[in-house]
């Protein structure tokens, strides 16, 4: 097999089982900063149980979070060497930002977050869940001024064929990085929010009903219904930036061949590379133009018009269908569930059920999304600058097959074994600690 | 300013250098415990764990940023280092891996799978410290191909193990009381011997693979001026040994001395190690100003790490003034 695809296919593996992991924590180090500030003001124990059973949720996914981000340190290089060599000079700077101002921070904080309420004042303890939450968001920060620095670099200048800096300002605030950051905080959010609503409507299905477990699902569910048209706002904008910067991305998502006027919007079709055209197309007219151009004769670029360098269309196009469906099937659930929640204060079996269904619904819009925005960067690594298949490294295909056999065995082990754990916690969730009844809380200074 | 700009590789080469040095022994001692995990009972086991549980993440970044130095400061040799260890870097990613998250299954899983958390535990750790140990051997081999370096590199992997096994049970040793406590006495005594024979082979075969190497230890008068290296060693290992000797004690206020010896000795031979090698990253094939980047982006990261370092330094230190003292159970609430 080509060496290139199975080094993409590795990286790729890689970078989508990691992705899920600090989906949930970015987001669910705030709710947990959240819940333990209304604790503070409220001293309900109703909002602590909820904490105690949610910070176990995030210190597992923070566990693999870690281990697979580490896996990717090394495979930057490891698979990607032609990356560092050629833009080392803009991306060397932002990941050592990361580790510097946000690795060591969230994890020696967690540690204080985990296992130190007992032990530092309760003020403390707030603030070492502050500063996790912060830690992981300024992760996102960077990794995300990198990625869409990649997408639509700015700010340096090619001698020799190597990047140089030139405004370290424009390299951080470059065109698409504001829209991407808000896309993917976003959709960490929604994420969490549909976690936490699906774990705590299974434990409500179950008949565990305590407080905290009502606390929890009506968080998750307001929390899904409040971003949920956020993110569909900013997923736009997003959208209009890219066909701006990446046109060619943008074709391969609305499947438009060329470019024209009137251009519908597809809503389901098989896209044929070889014919170049849509078989079996279900369309809306004039929808891509109103929607891109805000006109029904706005013109659209279409593919044809980068033929040779636009990216696969089948697999961006059908990762865009599913981003979107997942997120109307979240705007439906989350709105049902808020509009009883506020009528009849409670949520009918079948509601309940339904956001079980889509406990994980968060993971397959974000890897969806992930996978329309990476792919549809292609042939490009870095637009303009750098091509995949220019990065990739000289190890044989052979050693690349064999570790790739590895890693997937392991992800699906420990994906299988991080839901079930987390239902299995679920479960337990409610009932008393196995220990000794935990000493009164305390909320004054020791020593 | 012109200083500091000419000398840029070499700084970040010592920075490189402070953070392998620190990964190396604090990632070492929780190595180190996960290994020893595989002599102790469940609640011995869950006692060991007590003792790393809130450190192990934090030092497991030391290791980030060393490799991230590398990659950023000097991608040649990054790339050349990498694609020679490939694959032993993809068995020590899935030992990382196991022991990770380890950590959260072997308490949080169903009760039935707790068990074989455990033993991913100690099995990470292991696969862990001996493809570090292989690594290691490797590199002082200069990578070369062929069977005695490849038998020298995997007896440096069981040297490693057997290294942080010793600063493993040293933590323990500081971290622990009553009869854990008096098996971590038996445990260091042994690594602490298995150690002292680790570091002799390297301290042998480094100079005998490289004449470049043995000119630089025993030319006059360097061999004066190093002396005090091999002998302040062989003083800390005797010293540790005697001390170790009258362990357990009934007064715990030394229970650290161990670890800090072991700390001692983990430096000195780190030192020797970098000098053997200096000015090369990549033993005898590229030099450290050579494998260098471009120094506007090297700027660029020591002004954020001379700004940030001091901060890391401070809440690493009170995250262990937090933690200080004999390790209770870990709990949430």
């Amino acid at each position: 097999m080509d060496p290139i695809l199975l080094a993409r296919i590795q990286f790729g593996a890689n970078i989508s089982f990691h992705i899920l992991f600090p989906t949930i924590t970015i987001a669910l180090g705030w709710v947990l900063l959240f819940i333990k500030l209304r604790f503070n003001a409220t001293k309900d124990d109703a909002w602590m149980n909820a904490y105690r059973f949610l910070v176990k949720v995030f210190a597992l996914s923070f566990a693999l979070g870690v281990v697979s981000g580490i896996t990717m340190s090394f495979q930057f290089g490891t698979n990607w060497p032609g990356f560092m060599e050629r833009v080392g000079n803009i991306a060397g700077p932002l990941l050592a930002y990361e580790v510097l101002t946000a690795f060591f921070l969230e994890a020696t904080f967690l540690g204080i977050m985990l296992f130190g309420f007992r032990r530092v004042p309760n003020w403390v303890h707030t603030m070492a869940t502050f500063l996790v939450a912060f830690g992981t968001t300024m992760s996102a920060f960077w990794i995300l001024v990198l990625n869409s620095w990649m997408h639509t670099p700015a700010g340096f200048e090619l001698r020799d064929g190597v990047a140089h800096a030139t405004d370290w300002w424009a390299i951080i605030f470059n065109p698409s990085m504001p829209y991407r950051l808000a896309h993917m905080l976003l959709a960490s959010g929604l994420t969490c929010a549909f976690l936490i609503a699906g774990l705590s409507a299974w434990r409500w299905l179950r008949g565990d009903q305590g407080r905290d477990v009502a606390i929890a699902l009506r968080l998750g569910v307001t929390l899904g219904a409040v971003l949920i048209p956020v993110q569909i706002l900013v997923g736009d904008l997003h959208g209009l930036n890219t066909l701006e910067h990446q046109p060619a991305k943008v074709a391969a998502m609305e499947g438009n061949w060329e470019t024209r006027g009137n251009v519908p919007l597809v809503l389901f079709a098989i896209p044929n590379e070889r014919e170049r055209r849509n078989d079996y197309a279900i369309e809306i007219p004039n929808g891509a133009s109103l929607i891109l151009k805000h006109d029904p004769a706005g013109v659209v670029p279409g593919l044809n018009e980068f033929k040779g360098q636009h990216p696969p269309v089948a697999p961006v196009f059908y990762a865009f269908r599913i981003m979107v469906g997942m997120g109307m099937a979240m705007l439906a659930i989350s709105w049902l569930g808020s509009f009883y929640l506020w009528r009849r204060g409670a949520l009918p079996k079948l509601v309940l059920w339904g956001l079980v269904a889509m406990t994980f619904s968060g993971w397959i819009a974000t890897l969806a999304g992930w996978y329309v925005t990476e792919i549809g960067r292609q042939p490009w690594l870095v637009t303009g600058v750098l091509t995949t298949a220019q990065a990739a490294s000289a190890v044989p295909a052979a050693m690349i097959g064999t570790t790739l056999a590895m890693y997937l065995a392991i992800y699906a082990v420990l994906l299988v074994a991080y839901v079930s754990v987390l239902f299995h916690l679920a479960k337990k969730g409610g009932n008393p600690p196995a220990a000794p009844a935990p000493a009164p809380m305390r909320l004054q200074p020791a020593e | 300013m012109a200083l500091i700009t000419d000398n840029l590789p070499l700084i970040f080469a010592a920075l490189m250098a402070v953070s392998i040095l620190a990964y190396v022994i604090l990632d070492g001692y929780d190595l180190g415990v996960g290994m020893l995990m595989a002599q102790g009972n469940r609640a011995e086991r869950d006692r060991m764990i007590s003792t790393i549980g809130p450190f192990w993440d934090a030092n497991e970044t030391w290791l980030v940023l060393g490799i991230g130095l590398l990659l950023v400061a000097f991608p040649a040799a990054h790339g050349l280092i990498l694609t020679e260890l490939y694959l032993p870097v993809a068995l020590m990613l899935l030992g990382l891996t196991l022991r990770g998250v380890a950590f959260e299954f072997r308490v949080k899983a169903q009760t039935r799978y707790q068990g074989a958390w455990d033993w991913a535990f100690v099995g990470g750790s292991l696969l862990t410290a001996l493809t570090q140990g292989y690594m290691l051997g490797r590199y002082i081999m200069g990578f070369q191909p062929g069977f005695w370096p490849e038998i020298f590199a995997i007896a440096a992997g069981f040297g490693l193990a057997a290294s942080y096994a010793f600063v493993g049970s040293t933590w323990l040793l500081a971290k622990t009381e009553g009869p854990l406590q008096a098996r971590a006495v038996g445990w260091a005594q042994a690594t602490l011997l298995l150690t002292l024979v680790s570091m002799l082979a390297v301290s042998i075969a480094t100079p005998l693979v490289s004449p470049r190497i043995f000119e630089r230890w025993f030319s006059f008068p360097n061999i004066i001026g190093l002396l005090p290296i091999p002998i302040m060693t062989g003083a800390f290992f005797l010293a540790l040994w005697v001390f170790l000797k009258r362990m357990p004690r009934a007064d715990h206020s030394l229970d650290i001395v161990p670890f800090l010896g072991a700390m001692a000795l983990f430096t000195l031979g780190f030192l020797g190690l970098a000098y053997s090698f200096y000015p090369y990253i990549v033993p005898e094939r590229l030099t450290i100003t050579a494998a260098a980047s471009a120094p506007e982006s090297l700027w660029i990261i020591l002004l954020g790490a001379v700004f940030v370092l001091p901060f890391i330094a401070g809440y690493t230190a009170f995250s262990y003034y937090v933690f200080r003292g004999k390790a209770r159970d870990l709990r949430y609430d």
